[in-house]
């Protein structure tokens, strides 16, 4: 049987919804061997690649260059997933939304700092005015909130997927 | 002349770029390392109720969220002018040794063995954390339980494993019960047997890592971590000591007074600022943190397991050891101390007390809260109104003090492992295992997750791309 491509990307978060997913312990030897895990923090691909079948999204939209990644993986993945939160709501990464990016830029490195003082920019992406969830910017199909989503929950919807059943997503499932 | 990028840096905890300048030989001329995210938590806690800081901060973090919640508990302890109840603070180190524990199993396991055990120039596409589960299934479950076993621990005593609310201002929320202990107690031989083993594992491996440890980032530094009055490692409280690189005693800082000594600088190329030890300025006062910087930096540890294996350390490496590829090994004799330590503690008449926290109102309008956190010395520093408002907050965090040694690292491994136009994958993936033996945690560096990964790109001198390596 051809394996399912699994993606998983964190972008604007804590990289606790990832630990979450880790928590699935031992649970996850069985799920690893059913996937091939083609992009994210734990493998060494280079590129997003062309027809993931799902990607598990983690964190806001906080830069041009994340809204450019989200739309290319949007592109190349049959389902998309936001991981927690801060991918579907903004969450804690958006607290930052009522202030102007200078002034908290300002605060961070000039007053915030001994030496240097200056804004940091050479060769970076600059931040964009909010932090945003995803489904701002393109279609997503699946929501699995929490902060983050508890480890039980990736794994019902993850073994749901891979045993060909519709993933449930109503079930035990809550914000924070 | 031309210039390598790797982005995004794979198998790290966070955003970062790697760019290497060429010359027209092919020799390296330049190297920058830089992080690529900022999330400003100092800015937009401003406002928020003091007691809110453990639960905002904690997402800094989902890999070390127990370490934003002390930090920012013993900050708020000390704007109530309270002394925690001596149960609460058993309990918070406890938390803090199974947090440890679970933070360089993570390291070890998933994110670095994969170089360690199966080659820094194995395939790229096995060389993950699944590739050692086909390769090696019985370390890899093993790495899984040691994991495993530090979030039990922290589930058992909080609740849940990421961002529990449960380490308050003025102590924890709850008790630990009878057989929560005794669970704990329990399990701790498996996972003394697994740290063991795997030591053993490493150990025997460091001759074929030669290459790598004398130029893995070798260049000697200051380093510096907690240690109690005898100069033995603490992860809780302490000072946070200095030590020069031949090894005398440089100085000994009290949480309140770190602005004295520790400065930050800065960098235009980053988002990443660079602390420095202010009396010698930046670059002079660069210093290392984490489990190399606090072995380098304590007398001993102060439990006999983890003291022998520093001892042994010691013969093989020197009084202080510089090689940054040492920090695997440090980070693995840090996790026997932190199960000799939380063992200790679980015996401790007193830790079952139900009386587990200080209440008490706004008492003092600033504090500052220090700890080791997994990746080196963590502090929060608070001003408060007279309401409890937050008016100021700073944030220094383990992955920063590093900040200038990665770079630095990453230009002399470049220097060694890189020649010529053409870019192979095993020499750049050697740079980034360079960085990912520091275990740094980007997203708490910059307050600030984003995708770990690597960008390599090599242009010429004109700024032109010749090659990229992404992952
Ligand atoms: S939802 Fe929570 S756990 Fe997930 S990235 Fe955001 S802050 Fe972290």
């Amino acid at each position: 049987m051809k394996k399912l491509k699994l993606a998983t990307v964190w972008l604007d978060g804590c990289s606790g919804c990832h630990m979450s997913l880790l928590d699935l312990d031992g649970a996850i030897i069985p799920i690893v061997r059913k996937v091939d895990i083609v992009y994210g923090p734990l493998v060494d691909a280079q590129e997003f690649p062309e027809d993931v079948d799902v990607t598990l999204l983690e964190g806001a939209i906080s830069t041009q260059e994340d809204v450019e990644k989200l739309q290319q993986i949007r592109s190349r993945t049959k389902l998309l997933v936001s991981l927690g939160d801060c991918a579907v709501t903004g969450n804690v990464s958006g607290m930052r939304n009522g202030i102007p990016v200078n002034k908290l830029l300002q605060q961070i490195y000039v007053d915030g700092a001994d030496l240097g003082g200056c804004i940091p920019g050479d060769g970076l992406p600059q931040l964009a005015k909010q932090a945003r969830p995803a489904q701002d910017f393109v279609k997503v199909d699946i929501c699995l909130p929490g902060c983050p989503p508890p480890n039980k929950v990736i794994a019902g919807f993850l073994n749901n997927l891979l045993d060909g059943r519709k993933p449930e997503t109503n079930a035990k499932v809550k914000f924070g | 002349m031309k210039r390598i990028t790797i982005e995004p840096v794979s198998r790290i905890e966070g955003h970062a770029k790697i760019t290497i300048q060429l010359d027209d030989a092919g020799q390296v001329t330049d190297t920058q390392f830089q992080v690529t995210q900022v999330r400003g938590f100092e800015k937009f806690t401003e406002g928020r109720p003091y007691y809110e800081m453990p639960g905002i901060t904690s997402r800094i973090c989902g890999i070390c969220p127990i370490s934003h919640q002390l930090a920012a508990s013993k900050a708020c302890d000390a704007i109530m002018a309270v002394r925690i109840p001596r149960t609460a603070q058993l309990l918070r180190e406890i938390i803090h040794c199974a947090q440890i524990v679970q933070s360089h199993a993570l390291s070890f396991f998933y994110l670095s063995a994969p170089d360690l055990l199966l080659g820094m120039d194995s395939d790229p596409a096995t060389r993950n954390v699944a590739g050692l589960i086909e390769a090696n299934p019985e370390l890899a479950r093993a790495g899984i339980e040691l994991r495993k076993f530090g979030l039990q621990v922290i589930e058992g005593l909080a609740d849940e494993r990421v961002h529990p609310a449960w380490i308050v201002p003025g102590g924890v929320r709850s008790p630990m019960t009878a057989p929560a202990r005794d669970r704990f107690l329990a399990a701790i031989p498996q996972a003394m047997a697994t740290t063991e083993k795997t030591l053993g594992i490493f150990k025997g491996m460091l001759d074929s890592f030669a290459e790598e440890i004398a130029n893995f980032g070798s260049e000697p530094t200051m380093y510096a971590g907690m240690v109690d009055h005898a100069g033995n490692l603490q992860l809780y409280d302490g000072v946070m000591r200095f030590r020069a690189a031949d090894g005398t005693i440089v100085q000994d800082v009290a949480a309140e007074n770190y602005h004295e000594f520790v400065a930050e600088a800065t960098v235009e190329n980053s988002y990443l600022k660079a602390p420095f030890y202010r009396p010698l300025g930046y670059p002079q006062g660069i210093y290392r943190v984490g489990p190399l910087g606090r072995i380098n930096t304590a007398e001993a540890m102060g439990t006999p397991r983890a003291d022998a294996e520093l001892g042994e350390f010691r013969q093989r490496f020197g009084r202080v050891a510089h090689s940054s590829f040492l920090y695997h090994y440090a980070r693995l004799i840090e996790v026997l101390y932190a199960l000799e330590c939380m063992k200790l503690l679980l015996q401790e008449p007193d830790v079952l007390d139900p009386h587990v926290r200080a209440s008490a109102g706004v008492n003092a309008l600033e504090g500052v809260g220090m700890i080791e956190a997994p990746r080196g010395t963590l502090i929060h520093h608070y001003k408060v109104d007279e309401n409890g408002a937050i008016v100021w907050a700073n944030l220094i965090v383990a992955t920063g003090h590093n900040n200038r040694a990665i770079s630095d690292g990453v230009r002399q491994v470049s220097e060694h492992f890189i020649h010529g136009d053409r870019l192979q994958e095993g020499m750049l993936n050697r740079v980034s295992a360079l960085v990912r033996a520091y275990d740094p945690c980007l997203s708490c560096s910059t307050h600030a997750m984003g995708t770990p990964a690597l960008d390599i790109s090599l242009v010429d001198r004109k700024g032109a791309l010749l090659d990229r390596i992404r992952s």
